[in-house]
């Protein structure tokens, strides 16, 4: 069994880029990565590729070179990205290849997605009747966190604010304009408590991660992270999800904490250890519970580190330093891709205006999705 | 409420002689866990009334359109309120909020169970269910 390593990264820019479509845009991801690190498509011996709803990611071998790669397609919803990356690290880790690419890219239409009911085994009326919306969920989670852990408005403005800050330092991000506290709380209310800077919109983007054994990466010489963890967990009984037309009386756990404390576990390190945090922030509130769930802090406490600026760039513990899903906007497939890169780009002291001070060590990343999936990796230097 | 439309899905509740709902789940005849809606296997499940009272766990207001499908609302739009409702100690219910302001809703307050009529897009009523402030707007 080999460790596995992250030796090149690529990205198309996140927002909207008319005229290219999601597989065009998961291309250039791809060449991004390749041209990097100096390497070739032919050497690539696997590859695995989703998005969500942009196409299938094996036909970019037609634009790639016909060299008759494995490629396998993941189709994984929110964890689309995060299951390419879980397949490429079991693959290199197995000793069936040590070189192979992960890719995840999208296009999403402007505007809320808009689910079908059948598709998520619910019935129609759920649809009709004007249920079945991802923002309800989010805003309804967040609401009843507030009221039981004394979380306020402010904190909610709070991370937004960061994260437009973040976005203006990161070329990739599609928000690059700074968005004051004022002007978030003051912006149109979609769910409340939640504004319309606090969400975060389906977008565009690309990203592609080239991962190699050890053996391998010490040949090849680059700026790499070895990957020690990555963990997908889907809900357990009692969790709190999107589309849920009941939930049970016993509240349980999130599937973040269960996918978290395995990836603790993989890797051997505690939340303490860590150095910088990329967290699913599809609202700011996500981000805040997020925090908990995945062991940074009490349930409650982020009032305080919120106020304190300890998730800034330079603080405590730097969370979403390229602006997370709030700047960079959402497409499914790229999404936690995108987490992995920010944190591949920090560790290897490449992140420019934005990086993180002090030599960051170990990086760790979590998205989450419908309909109630974590997916968490930690990379070291 | 007039005479009662047609309900929504003719497996979510049932009506008493006023025209008042009662929520329907599936009860595991092996765990005794409730299930809602009722999942269509009635061997497995058997199907039980819900309590008709409770508190508000959480809330929202949906103030955009949501986009058809599948909302099949008409495209005049009034923003609503949504919410899960703890019926007692048996489950947690999501349905729309009725009976208070937008701003009129808080966790913990009571709710009760109600019809509520719903105009689709070509005009044609249904009745749904929603919860109401107990004993009115307070």
């Amino acid at each position: 069994m080999s460790d596995v390593f992250i030796i090149g990264v690529g990205i198309h820019p996140f927002g909207r880029t008319p005229g290219r479509s999601g597989l065009q845009q998961g291309v250039y991801a791809v060449r991004q990565a390749l041209a990097g690190a100096g390497l070739d498509w032919r050497d690539m011996q696997f590859a695995y590729g989703g998005s969500d709803s942009a196409g299938k990611a094996d036909t970019m071998v037609s634009e790639l070179g016909l060299t008759g790669i494995q490629f396998i397609n993941v189709a994984n919803g929110c964890a689309t990205g995060g299951s390419a990356m879980f397949g490429a690290y079991a693959t290199i880790k197995s000793g069936e290849f040590d070189l192979g690419i992960a890719v995840g890219f999208d296009k999403h239409p402007r505007g809320a997605f808009d689910p079908k009911p059948a598709e998520w085994g619910l019935p129609e009326w759920y649809g009709e009747t004007g249920l079945m919306l991802t923002t309800q969920f989010f805003a309804m989670k967040i609401q009843r966190y507030m009221a039981t852990y004394g979380i306020t408005t402010p904190t909610l403005a709070g991370v937004a604010e960061k994260a437009f800050a973040n976005g203006v330092l990161a070329d990739h991000a599609w928000r690059r304009d700074p968005v004051d506290v004022e002007t978030i709380l003051n912006s149109t209310m979609v769910s409340d408590p939640l504004t319309k800077f606090m969400f975060c919109s389906p977008a565009e983007g690309a990203v592609a991660l080239i991962f190699a054994s050890e053996k391998r990466a010490r040949e090849l010489g680059l700026p790499a992270v070895r990957l020690r963890a990555a963990a997908i967990r889907s809900r357990p009984l009692g969790s709190f999800e999107v589309f849920s037309p009941a939930l049970e009386i016993e509240r349980g756990v999130s599937p973040t904490v269960l996918a978290s404390n395995a990836a603790y576990d993989m890797a051997g390190v505690s939340p303490a250890d860590i150095d910088v945090a990329q967290l699913q922030d599809t609202e700011s509130g996500a981000e805040i519970m997020h925090m908990a769930e995945n062991g940074f802090c009490a349930d409650g406490d982020q009032e305080e580190w919120i106020a304190e600026g300890r998730t800034r760039i330079g603080g405590r513990l730097p969370v979403n330093t390229d602006g997370g899903c709030l700047a960079c906007g959402e497409p499914i497939g790229a999404s936690g891709l995108r987490q992995v890169y920010e944190n591949y780009m920090q560790l290897t002291g490449q992140a420019g205006a934005r990086q993180v001070p002090g030599d960051p060590r170990l990086g760790y990343s979590h998205v989450y999705g419908a309909p109630g999936v974590s997916a968490i990796a930690i990379v070291e230097r | 409420m007039p005479a009662c439309p047609l309900a929504i899905d003719d497996r979510l509740f049932e009506r008493d002689a006023d025209g008042r709902p009662t929520l329907l789940a599936g009860r595991d005849r092996e765990t005794g866990r409730l299930v809602f809606p009722p999942p269509g296997d009635t061997d497995r499940f058997e199907i039980v009334p819900l309590p008709r009272d409770g508190r508000l766990w959480s809330w929202t207001v949906q103030r955009f359109r949501p986009k058809s499908p599948p909302y099949a609302g008409p495209d005049a739009f009034e923003p609503y309120a949504v919410g899960y409702v703890a019926l007692g100690d048996a489950i947690i219910v999501e349905g729309r909020l009725t009976g208070a302001p937008l701003d009129g809703y808080r966790i913990d307050m009571p709710m009760t169970l109600v019809g509520e009529r719903f105009v689709m897009a070509d005009g044609e009523a249904r009745t749904t269910f929603a919860f109401a402030p107990s004993g009115g707007v307070q």
